[in-house]
This record gives structure tokens, C-alpha cells and sequence, in this order.
């Protein structure tokens, strides 16, 4: 049983990690705040004293506040989607006896190790090229008219680049999760003529719904604040603007900090509602 | 003894898995050879897969312009450093989570989760005053506090879900045993935790390498890591997709090297308490 | 000589001789950007550092990367520079705020009345030069004479658009993998935004009235999207909207393009036979106009070398720049690289030189440069100076979203209309934001 002395130790062992991330949290929040009510342009002088709400309001009318909201919650939401349904399948299959199975872990954790601008430089030039890139010449080799990836289906690119990042990392804790499993149980199910599919959804999926919701919570916060993917493909062109990239447009490209505190204000309100549902589900998971 | 597993099924689930494997792999590997042929070469239609001349002409550009040990070095320290000194703030913190938890642990827990959720374009003017303040632009030292913070509630949490599958009998044995604190922490509890830990490093000290917002944005010449090297290597002027995959080659090569080796470290310790 | 200017140099000199005695430990760090010529004068910086004592760091950006890190710095006061490379938009603008060390005290030696007018303009502000221009740049047409020949017509010297659009036609073959007509169409106000800029100067638009209102509701915007897109449709690669001065650039070299309207600086690279397929088959030609606009197409640009004010080693800094953008530093690339490889369009004196004359694209290079002007652009008046961009502060960031909405037109996401609808809203909402 915990005395009241470790109880204090333990506090005391927490203090350095909370009061250095309450810093990190609330010097730049005090700041950006402080920041979202003034008219602060650099280029025309810095701080040019008092807005009020202007830069809140100016934010939310913006026409490409709300589009850009929704970009944002398509791009996670798919990246999710994908990940964690390609990931089960994988962690299904690497679970099957096979031969050479570390040497095919070995290539399927492989893109969680590329930096992601490399990443996107690579799947931009080398392979959506719509005239040198190696998918053009596939389509080319079948009779079809190469498909100009970043400008006709941007929004689906860049999921992909992105979910190609992220499926690693969603297979590899699925992984763990399935060798888990109750073998026996299985096993039994199979002796009484379940089908493969019932057994999946009766016996595995129940299995992986904490793997799942963790997989969920920490690809979110991860994928909320994607920048480098959007920034060298397309550059916020083709309704591809999340709300972190329009922060960095009203930031650094109009150099309206002011404005871009503003957004960054929301988007930490954004942040925290989808953080708020997500713990929801995941405390309820975790509470086991 | 599992169920005898036919020959067949073994051969169709390798067969799938290597194909599935090598599909994931392919566009890392195409960057590799591509940074060995011409920049003819590599745009060749048909594209060429093995039978180019193979050169290095690419990598002697590349190092020509850049020195690539410079960012390199300045690479390991930045990632290196802030997961090491991350892993001794949260090693405690995750302890007491973990052993002596509270009411409020899980919202304390859930509260570090959510400050990685800031924009980071949105306090880069705060950010960048203050380095500029204390003199700290262009320093190692700012670079491996931000990249810490920034990676610390991840540290925190997977320490803490390692340490929580740690049964709590064995702790009160040592500690009946007349273990201190200290004791008890070094001895009996970091052992048990070393898969943990070794894959807590390991998963950040990736995502420390990987990290191009910050790393970007407070160097220049000094403490610029592998990812401003890239940066000036995208999109030049005229044909450059084999010195593209030549430097890229060469930004990734030293962590996805390091992942192989320890891949199994990473798998045995990632779980961030998905198995229960 | 006026007084004035003998102390300048004299203080120059003194100073440089000065630095050049304890210079030996000096370090510049200069940001850049990962042009072609930039590089090649990173080679050539171990000279400079022989000759002076002083060493250089450099940090080489990609071009968006680059615009980023310096104005952050620039703006915050940073001090991570010493050696900024800039263009000619913000030159003027951080000139005006007192950013940059005026450069008004170079020695006689560097001869800054050799700059050509034309960029040294662009490059000041109230007449003070703050950076000295490495290179410069006008845009011409470039053609496949080849190409021209087959389709039976002729290129004129100074064509129209209707012309452009009719020779791109009949070039366009798509059996043969040849586009009729490559131009920029990638989102950003110095890509595909300054071409269109650039063009619709030429159909007779504006991008703001003397009041500073936006005139993208105006019929002459509309001519020029429209026919933009519908020539780009007819004989424009396929996903032009993503394609750049780089992609054409790799385009046109692979022999896949009959014309392409872009930087002059181009030139030297479609002509050089290592990286060029197409290199012996070249023409040039002045940027186009619609019929009976007097304006032409063609912008003005030049990439130059600032000193950030604040800086401590402003002397060793401007040592360098003198030593970059001198006469000495093109014959020395002139001699080891050929003179079609020098940095074109920043000095009077190499259009001068008869080796540099023989060169097949330096005539065109400075007629296109003569032919811009950045102070009186447009047909109607307007109250800002600048070919392909408007030289406010607030330009970069509305100019990148316009020309995103643009580019959502050329990849068939939205109508012109649509497009220039948005256009509009998006620079009165951010102009009212800045406080018009």
C-alpha cells in the first residue's frame, strides 16, 4: 500500500516532466494569445497595438476557414481509416507461420523510419510526376492516360503519402496485439465450425479494440499537425489546406501574426475537442 | 504443440506477405537505386530497374556541396540528446504514475498527451522571440529542449504503460526487504523495464531524427541537422532526381540502419499497453 | 566625381583594409537559395576565402524554405545572417523598414553605375541600392526552331498571343510526346502567379485600382485566365497546374516542349549541350503581347545579395558581395565554365564584351530586360511598382493564395469565373486585414 511518504516522493518524482511541459505549454499559449489581440504585421513594423476580437472574427469569416477545417478532419480521418483497416489485415497476415517473416517485418516497418519530407519529395517527383514519375509510366505501359496526381485527386495524394508513413506503426502495435490472442479460444471456435469471418469479428476484433483506440489516439495527435507532406507537394493548392497550413499562410506568408495567433487560438481549441473525445474512448479502454 | 499447419497455407501466407512487404518497401528502394544511376538514367522511359551503370557520381556531388558529416553529427546530438534527457525527466514521472497513481494521474497523463497538440506554425513567432532573447538561435542546446518537450508526453506515457504491467507484489517484496526508494527505482524496477525503455528510446529517438519544423526553422549554419540538408536538395534547377535520391539516401540510411538492427527491441517494447 | 562618393570609397577602402587585417578568423554565414548559379559560386568561394582571409558558411534553401527562414529572421532581427539572397520583391520593402545596410559606399573599383539600370532601380529604395544583384532576369519566349520550321511558320521577334496560341497548336503532337506550348501553372506567387501576373499586364489588367481595390471582377482578368487555360488545354502538357520553372525546365531539356515563356536565365541551360537535348535547336523571342496592348508579357527579377542591418561583420559581408557581383567574378566564370554559363542580366558591361555578345541568347536576354517596367506595369495606372508582383508587404501572402485558386482552375477543380471570384474576396479580405 502506497504510505503517505512515497505519496509525496511521488509527487515530487512527477514535478520536473509536469512543470516543464505546463512551461512549454503556457509560454508560448500566454504568448500566442497575447499575440491573436494585436495587429502585429512584422513587415509593416511589428506591433501596431490593440485589435480587440478583429483577428478572431477575421479568422472564422476567412472563406478558407471552413474548407480548411474540413480538409483537415478528411485527411486524419482517412490516414485512420486506411491505417488501421490495412493494418489489421497486415497484422493478420504477418501473424501466419511463413518463411522469412523478420526479413518481411523488416520491409513493412521500413517507411516509418523516412523523415517525412523525404518522403514526400520522393512519392512527389519520382512517383506522381505526371511525366517522369514511375506510376506514369506505369499507366503509360497499360494504354492509360498518366494521371496527374497532385492536381487531380491532391486530397487522396497526399493520404497516401501520408498513410504510407503510418501504416508501419499501426501494424506493429496491431502485431503485438494479434500474437496476443487467446489461442486456445481460437482454436475451439474453429472446432465448432465458426466461419473465418464470425471468428473475426466474434473473437479478433474484440481482441484488438484496445490496440485500436491507441493506435487511434496517438496517430491523431500526430497527424493533426501534418505540415511537411502538404507544404512540398502542394503547397496548400487544390483545397489541400488543413487549418495548420492555413495558420502558416496568415503566419509567414501574408506575415500577419496577429491573424495567425488567431488561428493558432482555434486550432488549439479544435485540438482539444478532439482530444476531449478521443480520451473519452481511450479512458474507457484504458480503465481495464 | 499449435496446429499443424499445412505446407500450402504456409506458402500462400509467404508468398502474400512478401509481396504485401516488398510493395511497402519498393519506393525506398527505388530512391536507393535511383541514387546510383545518371541523371539521364533516372528518368529514363522505360524506367531502367537494375541494368544501369551504376556510379557514385551522385554522392560526390552531394557531399561536394554539403558536408554531410556536419549534419550528421549535428543529427545524432539533436535526437540523441533530447531522448536521452527526455527519458530521465519522464523515468520518474512515469514511476510514481505508475505505482502510485491518484485520482488525477490519468488526467495529468491525458493533459501531457494534449499539449502535443498545439500547432507548432502557431507559436513559431513566440518561440523564435524568446531563442533570439536568450541567444539560443542556431544553438544545439534550444534545439534538444523543444525536441524533449515536444516528444516528452510520448516518452511519459509508454514508460508508464511498461512500467504498469511491472506486478506490484514484487516491488513490496523488495521493499520488505528494506529497499529505498532509490533501490528500488535502480534496481528492481529498471531491469524488468529495460525492453520498454530501449524501445521508448528507440521510437524517439526516430521521431526526434524525423522532426523538420523546428529543426528547420532555428538553424542555419551550426546546428543544422540531416533535414535542412535535404532542404536544399528539393527542387534545384534542372534534372536532379538521382542527387535528390543520393541525398535522401543519405538522410535516411543512418536511421532506417540503426531500425533494422534493433527492430526487435522496437516490436518487443512497442505497445504502448495495447496487450493486456 | 562628387565628394561625397570619394569619401564613400575612401571609407571603403580604409574599412576593407581594415577588415582584411584581422579578417583572418572572420566567419560570414550567407542564406541561399539552391539555384543553379548560386551553387556555382559556392565552388568557387574557396578563392574569396584565399584572397581575403575571411570564411564562409553557407546555408543553401530551397526557394520557399528560404523565403521563410530569412523574413522570419529579418523581421524578428534575428541576426542568423549575415549574406541574405533576396529578390527584388522584398529588397525595396525591407529597404524601406531599415532592414538591410545601404549599400551606398562600394568601392570605385566595383563600379556600381555598371549595375544595369533597370535592376539597379528594382534594387533600391528612394534611389539607396540595398543589394546588389548576382543575377537578373527578364521572361522570353524560347522555341524548338525545329519544331517551328515543321509546322511551317515563323517566329517574329516580338509575337502576340494569338500567334503563340495558333504556333502552339500546330507544333502539339501528341504521337510524338510534343507539347505545343509549356508554361507555369504551379500554385505561388513567384511561379505560376508571376507568370499570370506577368501575362495579364499584356491583356491590359491590373491587379489593384489607384484605391488599392481589387480588379479581378474586371473583364481583362477574365480574357486573360480564359485564355491562359483554354491555350494551355489545347496544347499544354498534361497536369500543367503542378508544373514550375523547374518542371518546364526538365520538360523543354527532354525535347518535350515546341515553346516555352520563362525566366531568361533559362537559356543558358536549354542551350547547353550536357543537359539539354534540344540544345543546338533553340530560339528566342521577346514575350508575347495581345494584339494592339502595348505592355508585353515579361517580368522583371533579379536575385541579389543583401546585408541584413544588426550584423556584425556588415564589412566582411560587403567584401563579399563585392566580390560576387563584380566583373572579376563573371570573367572568372567566364574562364572556367564558357561565357554562356556567367550570371546573366545584373551588369551593363558584360553585353558589352564581344565574347559574351556571340552568346545566341544574350541580345534577346537584355532586350527583354529593357523591354519591363516595374514602375509604370499595367496599361491603367496603378499605385504599386512591380511587373509580376505588387511591391507590398502583404503581396506574398495574398499572391500565393490567388494563384492557388488559379491553379485550381487549370487542374479543372473550378470555372475561371469561380476562380476570380475567390480571387477577389481573398485579396479585399486580406487587404482590409492590413489595414487598406
Amino acid at each position: 500500500m502506497a504510505t503517505q511518504h512515497s505519496r509525496s516522493a511521488a509527487r515530487l518524482m512527477m514535478a520536473p516532466a509536469v512543470i516543464l511541459l505546463l512551461g512549454w505549454m503556457l509560454v508560448p499559449l500566454t504568448m500566442t494569445l497575447w499575440f491573436s489581440f494585436r495587429r502585429y504585421l512584422p513587415l509593416r513594423g511589428g506591433d501596431l497595438g490593440w485589435a480587440g476580437f478583429d483577428n478572431f472574427t477575421r479568422f472564422v469569416t476567412s472563406s478558407a476557414f471552413w474548407p480548411s477545417v474540413q480538409t483537415t478532419l478528411v485527411i486524419v480521418g482517412g490516414v485512420l481509416v486506411i491505417t488501421i483497416v490495412l493494418g489489421v489485415l497486415l497484422a493478420l497476415l504477418l501473424d501466419q507461420p511463413m518463411w522469412g517473416q523478420g526479413i518481411v517485418r523488416i520491409l513493412v516497418i521500413a517507411p516509418f523510419f523516412v523523415m517525412p519530407t523525404v518522403s514526400a519529395l520522393v512519392w512527389k517527383n519520382m512517383f506522381m510526376d505526371p511525366t517522369n514519375g514511375l506510376l506514369a509510366h506505369l499507366w503509360r505501359l497499360f494504354g492509360a492516360d498518366p494521371i496527374a496526381w497532385l492536381s487531380e485527386v491532391p486530397t487522396t495524394s497526399i493520404v497516401m503519402i501520408v498513410s504510407w508513413q503510418w501504416l508501419p506503426f499501426a501494424t506493429l502495435i496491431l502485431l503485438t496485439a494479434v500474437q496476443s490472442l487467446d489461442r486456445e479460444q481460437l482454436e475451439a471456435a474453429e472446432m465448432d465450425g465458426a466461419s473465418p469471418l464470425s471468428r473475426f469479428t466474434y473473437i479478433i476484433l474484440p481482441h484488438l479494440g484496445r490496440a485500436i483506440t491507441i493506435v487511434l489516439l496517438i496517430q491523431t495527435i500526430f497527424l493533426l499537425s501534418i505540415f511537411a507532406e502538404i507544404f512540398v507537394t502542394t503547397g496548400g493548392a487544390f483545397g489541400t489546406r488543413t487549418l495548420t497550413y492555413l495558420i502558416f499562410q496568415r503566419v509567414l506568408e501574408s506575415q500577419n501574426v496577429g491573424l495567425g495567433s488567431a488561428g493558432g487560438v482555434y486550432a488549439i481549441i479544435l485540438a482539444n475537442i478532439v482530444a476531449i473525445f478521443l480520451m473519452r474512448i481511450v479512458g474507457k479502454n484504458l480503465d481495464r | 504443440m499449435a496446429r499443424a499447419v499445412s505446407t500450402r497455407r504456409k506458402t500462400i501466407a509467404t508468398a502474400a506477405a512478401w509481396g504485401i512487404g516488398l510493395l511497402i518497401f519498393f519506393p525506398i528502394l527505388w530512391t536507393i537505386l535511383t541514387s546510383f544511376k545518371t541523371e539521364a538514367q533516372a528518368i529514363a522511359d522505360p524506367p531502367i530497374f537494375l541494368g544501369f551503370d551504376w556510379t557514385l557520381e551522385n554522392y560526390r556531388v552531394v557531399q561536394e556541396r554539403s558536408d554531410y558529416m556536419r549534419f550528421l553529427w549535428n543529427s545524432v546530438i539533436l535526437a540523441g540528446g533530447s531522448t536521452i534527457l527526455g527519458v530521465i525527466i519522464a523515468v520518474p514521472a512515469a514511476w510514481s504514475m505508475a505505482f502510485v497513481p491518484s485520482k488525477r494521474t490519468k488526467d495529468i497523463l491525458l493533459w501531457m498527451l494534449s499539449t502535443k497538440m498545439l500547432p507548432a506554425v502557431g507559436v513559431l513567432y513566440p518561440i523564435y522571440l524568446i531563442c533570439i532573447r536568450f541567444g539560443l538561435l542556431d544553438s544545439r542546446a534550444a534545439l534538444v529542449a523543444i525536441l524533449m518537450l515536444i516528444n516528452l508526453p510520448i516518452i511519459v506515457w509508454m514508460l508508464y504503460t511498461y512500467f504498469r504491467e511491472i506486478p506490484g507484489e514484487i516491488l513490496e517484496a523488495a521493499r520488505m526487504d528494506g529497499a529505498g526508494l532509490k533501490e528500488e527505482i535502480l534496481y528492481v524496477l529498471t531491469p524488468m523495464a529495460v525492453p520498454g525503455i530501449a524501445s521508448t528510446l528507440l521510437l524517439n529517438f526516430i521521431l526526434a531524427w524525423n522532426e523538420a519544423f523546428w529543426t528547420l526553422n532555428l538553424t542555419a549554419a551550426n546546428a543544422a541537422p540531416l533535414t535542412a540538408f535535404i532542404a536544399s536538395y528539393s527542387s534545384p534547377e534542372g534534372l536532379f532526381y538521382a542527387k535528390l535520391s543520393a541525398a535522401s539516401t543519405m538522410a535516411i540510411a543512418p536511421i532506417l540502419i540503426l531500425g533494422w538492427f534493433s527492430q526487435k527491441q522496437l516490436v518487443r517494447g512497442l505497445t504502448f499497453g495495447a496487450v493486456k | 566625381m562628387s565628394l561625397k562618393r570619394v569619401l564613400g570609397a575612401t571609407t571603403a577602402l580604409t574599412l576593407c583594409s581594415a577588415a582584411a587585417a584581422f579578417a583572418q578568423d572572420t566567419t560570414i554565414t550567407i542564406a541561399t537559395v539552391n539555384n543553379g548559379d548560386m551553387i556555382r559560386m559556392q565552388g568557387y568561394t574557396d578563392q574569396f576565402t584565399e584572397e581575403t582571409g575571411i570564411g564562409v558558411e553557407w546555408v543553401t534553401l530551397e526557394e520557399n524554405v528560404l523565403r521563410q527562414r530569412v523574413t522570419t529572421d529579418i523581421t524578428t532581427k534575428g541576426g542568423q545572417f549575415d549574406i541574405m539572397t533576396i529578390g527584388m520583391y522584398e529588397t525595396p520593402i525591407w529597404g524601406a523598414n531599415g532592414w538591410l545596410v545601404p549599400l551606398d559606399d562600394l568601392s570605385e573599383e566595383y563600379d556600381v553605375d555598371d549595375i544595369l539600370p533597370a535592376m539597379r532601380d528594382g534594387l533600391s529604395h528612394d534611389g539607396t541600392l540595398y543589394a546588389a544583384p548576382f543575377y537578373g532576369e527578364s521572361s522570353m519566349i524560347m522555341y524548338r526552331t525545329d519544331l517551328m520550321e515543321k509546322a511551317g511558320m515563323e517566329m517574329p521577334d516580338a509575337p502576340t498571343w494569338e500567334f503563340i496560341r495558333e504556333a502552339a497548336a500546330a507544333m502539339d503532337d501528341d504521337a510524338n510526346d510534343i507539347n505545343g506550348i509549356c508554361l507555369r501553372g504551379k500554385a505561388g506567387w513567384g511561379e505560376g502567379g508571376a507568370l499570370i501576373t506577368a501575362m495579364s499586364n499584356s491583356f491590359g489588367a491590373r491587379w489593384f485600382d489607384e484605391d488599392w481595390t481589387p480588379q479581378f471582377d474586371q473583364p481583362e482578368w477574365k480574357e486573360t485566365l480564359s485564355f491562359f487555360t483554354d491555350m494551355m488545354n489545347e496544347s499544354g502538357p498534361a497536369g500543367y497546374a503542378t508544373n514550375g520553372f523547374n518542371e518546364n525546365l526538365s520538360l523543354f531539356q527532354q525535347g518535350k516542349c515546341g515553346m516555352w515563356i520563362d525566366a531568361t536565365v533559362a537559356a543558358s541551360f536549354v542551350t547547353n549541350p550536357e543537359e539539354s537535348a534540344v540544345a543546338d535547336q533553340v530560339g528566342f523571342a521577346l514575350a508575347p503581347n495581345k494584339e494592339g496592348v502595348e505592355k508585353r508579357g515579361n517580368w522583371l527579377w533579379a536575385w541579389a545579395l543583401g546585408i541584413p542591418a544588426g550584423t556584425q561583420k556588415a564589412d566582411a559581408a560587403k567584401q563579399f558581395i563585392e566580390w560576387a557581383t563584380s566583373k572579376d567574378y563573371i570573367e572568372l566564370v567566364a574562364e572556367n565554365e564558357g561565357w554562356a554559363n556567367v550570371p546573366p542580366g545584373a551588369r551593363t558591361s558584360l553585353y558589352e564584351t564581344p565574347e559574351y555578345q556571340e552568346v545566341p541568347f544574350a541580345e534577346m536576354t537584355l532586350n527583354s530586360i529593357e523591354a519591363a517596367d516595374p514602375t509604370n506595369p499595367t496599361v491603367d495606372p496603378v499605385p504599386y511598382v512591380g511587373v509580376q508582383f505588387v511591391a507590398i508587404p502583404e503581396f506574398a501572402g495574398i499572391g500565393t493564395q490567388v494563384s492557388q485558386e488559379f491553379s485550381a482552375v487549370y487542374a479543372g477543380q473550378q470555372s475561371v469565373d469561380e476562380a476570380l471570384e475567390k480571387a477577389q474576396a481573398i485579396t479585399q479580405e486580406e487587404m482590409e486585414a492590413a489595414g487598406y
